[in-house]
């Protein structure tokens, strides 16, 4: 058994949430740049050239990237020969993440009831998933989720013999109806299989994969290059004013399913892909 | 409607707050503009507190004819910066409170994101404009607010109404006082 500190956990997740809110990943900073090459719309190219911009003025000037500085997503893995000391492991990264919103100047932008709709302060409760996994690590997962895409993100329960064309249909049905209001360019997570929470879970998961990665199975892959196909198809655009770029990426993570379902959930990420993976 | 009206003008129009009904027929969609002067922000919160004082025929915090609302709700300001991150939210969340600020004076919005039907036809009835700022720039836009002050609400936090002063603030606009809509003209564009 490895101890690890609560202590160590907040700081750690304190600093996640700075980082991730004021530093683009390079990968998607890498596909932006690419696609200020793709896109032949000029309003586009100049959106492109906005975002770019955008993410060196975050990272120069210490601001964040996008004033949503989002709901706090946490994926954990827990080795199963650790032993969290000295606090439970959901307080010290609630606690984290009370740290890095207030030291980092982000936004609080977390109601304590869905009905009642008052401002918890601090942006806490973060929304934590954890998983058991071997080993004696700890791997943290920050990902802060901005409202605008969520609201647009979706979920159905289609029948077996939908199949992979009523999959397309469903996601390109999603990013349609989502229009400008997601922020694209997107990066889109899709969730196969399981049940209604688990292809959600995978839906985002999907997301925080590096953008250009396959997944390793090939009829997954090859769902991710249709889908991305046919979302670019759309002519939404960056920033939905029209053109080539719709989607930076799209990633699919698929789970055995039941023998009645087909369960599709697709996470709509903004270009602001915003996600840091610290290990303990 | 011809194939070379549906590309925009690059050449941004220079505008200052508060906009004049000519000011206001003047735009198209499409059409590149730098605004300056004031603007105020205010999100779903602001808004329906705004309304509920309409409706209760209180005066609002702020003289809302010819202004600009801005749908944003900025990061915290770090010490000796004017303002932190603060780009559009989407603009559709306000769309059930806007016809009533639109009937008392309200002249254009700042947001990113289409408007219902109602709201287009409010645009085009009482004169106004629907500018989109880029969703997801933030950090580019605060560098065009040149002072913030929480006026109203303060107790929303970041969904306080906030008096923006901005110099050049990039936008688009979107929906005209003609009716037409940008986004759905820019999205019938093919680019193969």
């Amino acid at each position: 058994m490895r101890d690890i500190d609560a202590s160590v956990i907040t700081r750690r997740v304190g600093e996640a949430c700075i980082e991730a809110c004021t530093v683009l990943p390079a990968d998607v900073f890498e596909a932006l740049k690419r696609a200020r090459e793709v896109e032949q719309s000029p309003v586009g190219i100049e959106v492109l050239d906005q975002l770019i911009e955008n993410a060196e003025v975050a990272l120069s000037e210490q601001v964040p990237i996008c004033q949503d500085t989002g709901l706090t997503l946490v994926f954990v893995e827990i080795g199963q020969d650790v032993r969290v000391v000295g606090g439970g492991l959901y307080d010290a990264i609630n606690e984290g993440v009370r740290l890095g919103y207030e030291e980092g100047f982000l936004r609080k932008s977390i109601v304590r009831h869905p009905l009642d709709r008052v401002n918890t302060c601090d942006n806490t409760p973060a929304v934590i998933h954890t998983e058991i996994v071997p080993g004696n690590e700890i791997r943290i997962t920050v990902a802060p989720k901005g409202g605008g895409s969520e609201n647009m993100s979706a979920a159905r329960m289609l029948t077996p013999s939908e199949g992979k064309a009523g999959v397309i249909k469903f996601v390109v049905e999603t990013v349609k109806n989502a229009g400008s209001n997601p922020c694209p360019p997107l990066v889109i997570g899709v969730g196969l299989g399981g049940t209604l929470e688990k292809a959600a879970i995978l839906s985002k998961k999907a997301v925080l994969r590096e953008i250009g990665k396959s997944n390793t199975n090939p009829v997954d892959a090859r769902l991710e290059t249709e889908l991305l196909e046919a979302v670019n198809a759309t002519g939404v655009g960056p920033a939905g004013l029209g053109g080539r770029v719709t989607a930076l990426a799209v990633n699919v993570e698929s789970y055995p399913c039941h023998i009645a379902s087909l369960p599709v959930a697709v996470t709509l990420q903004c270009h602001a892909a915003r996600h840091v993976t610290l290990v303990i | 409607m011809k194939a070379g009206n549906l590309e925009p003008n690059p050449d941004p129009v220079r505008l200052a707050t508060p906009l004049s009904n000519e000011e206001v027929e003047n735009l198209t969609a499409g059409q590149r503009v730098l605004l300056s002067g004031v603007v105020y922000t205010a999100r779903d919160a602001a808004h329906a507190r705004l309304v509920e004082m309409l409706r209760r025929s209180e005066p609002l915090p702020f003289d809302i004819s010819g202004q600009v609302i801005y749908y944003a709700g900025p990061t915290p300001a770090r010490p000796g910066r004017v303002i932190g991150s603060v780009g559009p939210t989407t603009s559709g969340r306000m769309d059930v409170f806007t016809t009533e600020l639109l009937a008392v004076g309200l002249k254009g919005m700042i947001g990113k994101g289409e408007r219902s039907r109602e709201v287009v036809d409010a645009i085009v009835r009482h004169k106004a404009v629907y500018f989109a700022a880029t969703g997801g720039a933030g950090a580019l836009l605060s560098k065009r607010v040149v002072a913030c002050e929480v006026i109203a609400f303060e107790d929303l936090g970041c969904e306080a109404i906030h008096r923006l002063e901005v110099v050049d603030f990039p936008l688009i606009v979107i929906n005209d006082c003609r009716g037409r809509d940008f986004y759905v003209e820019a999205r019938s564009r093919k680019f193969s």
